[in-house]
């Protein structure tokens, strides 16, 4: 079980109709819906997570966020959204924070975090945009157009009203460690935020 | 045709009749007294018959999906891409149901055949059928073949039809339902093709009202002009224009107006090769119940209320250059089927043929049933 699978799904009650952006190969979701009796679909456009999902029961949408939106689907349809590591790769994070709060009641967001210190030290000292384990790409074929920091993302959840109710910062193996939490922009490298509406309990 | 079976065809198979007697009510209000349903089944039926599929097919299909009839055949049956060992509708793991329509030309009881009243073929007294019609008889013959739950019923174009109507007509008897190449409702733009289809088979002179039996002849040009017209919306522009372009047959123009371009004498080819072996009014019944199909109608438009009824899950599979139905269509019944909260999966596969897409078995097509049905398999023990 991946360590952010883990927290994630403590997140999940029995039951939860359950929305998952950019669902990969359906991993979260297949285990939601087992152990936690989830339903709900997942989002994908890679033809061949679409087919494992397919392959595993996992419902699966091809559906593209950034051309095609989410309109299909209706407010307060799901209990959860959830986007893991793929709001880094939309064209407007913005506008799908607001989505994802529209069709759910909670959202949790899992991405990269570009201040980790091991990016800031190699930009700093080689003068070439960074890679990492979490960030395996070059500068010209990456899909993550939109990265940012933690700091940014929760200044933009500052100021749309989003709350911010956990926070889980973890290393590049979704492991906790005691730096993390104490320097999270500087140390940590992925982290897990669930948010609501300010409204919202 | 092929001097030996190839290792993935179901191989010879040979079509079954049923014969019905209980009268089974039509939408249009009619009755059928009894009637015949000519089937082909592969595979076997496990024992507690949880692993039988049912194939629905398309306005000019028929029981006839996989495998040879004989040695002698050129072709084999019309879903042998998709039917067979191995295959997406494994015949290793599922028992395979396939059947003419009611109303079909080919066995079963339609137009063509004698009705009792009179001693002569019914032709325009038969019946107009609808899809919830043929999804009523369908469930009368899984009875008589002892299935009380389908683990599929898989269909494309007026098949998908079949099998989005069986998720509402019979929830509980069906597991999955596979809609292909599909529709929730024509639009007018596929009535209008209808009706000249319907056009000229009915103007032919030949037509004789729908009596044609009677006079010992058939109403062929129309008919051929009809497929012809048909034919065209099944391809797409490119790959008519890969197929044919502007080829013409000899060198040079001749200034006048046989066929000289290869798609029109493809065109004609297909028309008259269709008029000889398919039946005029079955051709205008199969057109009709294309027409009227649009389950939201009892449902002031509203699709996803409609869907409300069904208890199976979807696989809703749409193609890219399909001008016919298009992937905005398929589109459509997804979103209902998420806003119903039903479990559904989707994706548009591109190929280049148009509605013809869903016979031909291109890899991201073939992986995606494949591996759908292989989960269907394994949810019922098969």
């Amino acid at each position: 079980m991946r360590p952010d699978l883990e927290i994630i799904q403590q997140w999940v009650k029995p039951g939860h109709h359950v929305l998952d952006l950019g669902c990969g190969d359906g991993t979260l979701l297949d285990f939601l819906q087992r152990e936690r009796q989830a339903t709900g679909f997942g989002l994908e456009i890679n033809p061949d997570h679409i087919t494992t999902c397919m392959g595993k029961g996992v419902a699966v949408i091809e559906q593209n966020l950034d051309t095609q939106g989410l309109d299909n689907f209706d407010d307060g349809m799901f209990d959860i959204v959830l986007m893991t590591q793929a709001l880094q790769a939309v064209r407007r994070p913005d506008k799908v924070l607001d989505e994802m709060l529209r069709l759910g009641r909670e959202g949790i967001v899992t991405f990269p975090n570009f201040a980790h210190w091991r990016l800031r030290w190699g930009l700093a000292l080689s003068g070439r945009m960074p890679e990492s384990e979490a960030l395996p790409y070059k500068w010209y074929n990456t899909p993550n157009i939109r990265l940012c920091t933690f700091k940014d993302f929760e200044a933009l959840c500052r100021q749309k009203g989003i709350r911010i109710k956990s926070r889980r910062v973890v290393d590049g193996q979704h492991q906790n460690s005691w730096s993390a939490r104490l320097w999270p922009n500087l140390l940590g490298e992925i982290a897990i935020y669930r948010i609501t509406r300010e409204n919202e309990q | 045709m092929p001097d030996s079976l190839p290792a993935d065809s179901v191989g010879i198979v040979t079509p079954q009749s049923y014969h019905f007697d209980t009268p089974i009510e039509l939408a249009c209000g009619q009755k059928l007294g009894n009637y015949d349903l000519v089937v082909e089944t592969y595979g076997e039926l496990n024992a507690d018959a949880s692993n039988a599929v049912l194939i629905c097919h398309a306005l000019s299909g028929h029981h006839h999906a996989a495998g040879y009839h004989s040695m002698e055949d050129r072709k084999p049956g019309w879903w042998d891409s998709c039917i067979g060992p191995g295959k997406p509708i494994d015949t290793n793991r599922f028992f395979v149901v396939s059947l003419n329509n009611l109303g079909g030309c080919h066995g079963s009881t339609g137009p063509n055949s004698e009705n009792p009243a009179t001693g002569k073929p019914y032709g325009p007294e038969f019946p107009v059928i609808t899809v919830s019609d043929w999804v009523q008889s369908q469930a009368v013959l899984a009875d008589r073949l002892g299935i009380q739950c389908w683990a599929a019923v898989v269909g494309g174009s007026l098949g998908g039809m079949q099998a989005l109507q069986w998720s509402l007509d019979y929830p509980d008897r069906l597991r999955h339902s596979v809609v292909i190449a599909s529709t929730p409702r024509l639009t007018a733009q596929n009535i209008a093709f209808n009706e000249v289809a319907r056009q000229a088979i009915t103007s032919d002179r030949e037509f004789h009202g729908g009596r044609y039996y009677d006079f010992d002849t058939v109403p062929r040009r129309g008919l051929m002009l009809a497929r012809m017209v048909g034919h065209i919306t099944y391809l797409s522009d490119a790959s008519m224009g890969e197929k044919f372009g502007r080829e013409l047959r000899e060198e040079a123009y001749k200034f006048g107006y046989d066929a000289e371009f290869q798609v029109e004498s493809y065109l004609r080819y297909q028309g008259e090769r269709f008029s000889e072996s398919f039946d005029a009014n079955t051709y205008l019944l199969m057109t009709r119940a294309l027409d009227y199909f649009d389950p939201a109608y009892e449902h002031d438009g509203d699709l996803s209320r409609a869907i409300a009824a069904a208890q199976c899950e979807f696989l809703v599979l749409s193609f890219s250059t399909d001008w016919r139905f298009t992937p905005q269509r398929s589109e459509e019944m997804v979103n209902a089927m998420i806003s119903a909260r039903k479990k559904v999966s989707y994706a548009e596969i591109d190929a280049p043929w148009g509605h013809d897409a869903f016979l031909i078995p291109t890899p991201r097509y073939t992986d995606i049933f494949t591996a759908y049905m292989d989960r269907v398999a394994r949810e019922v023990g098969a």
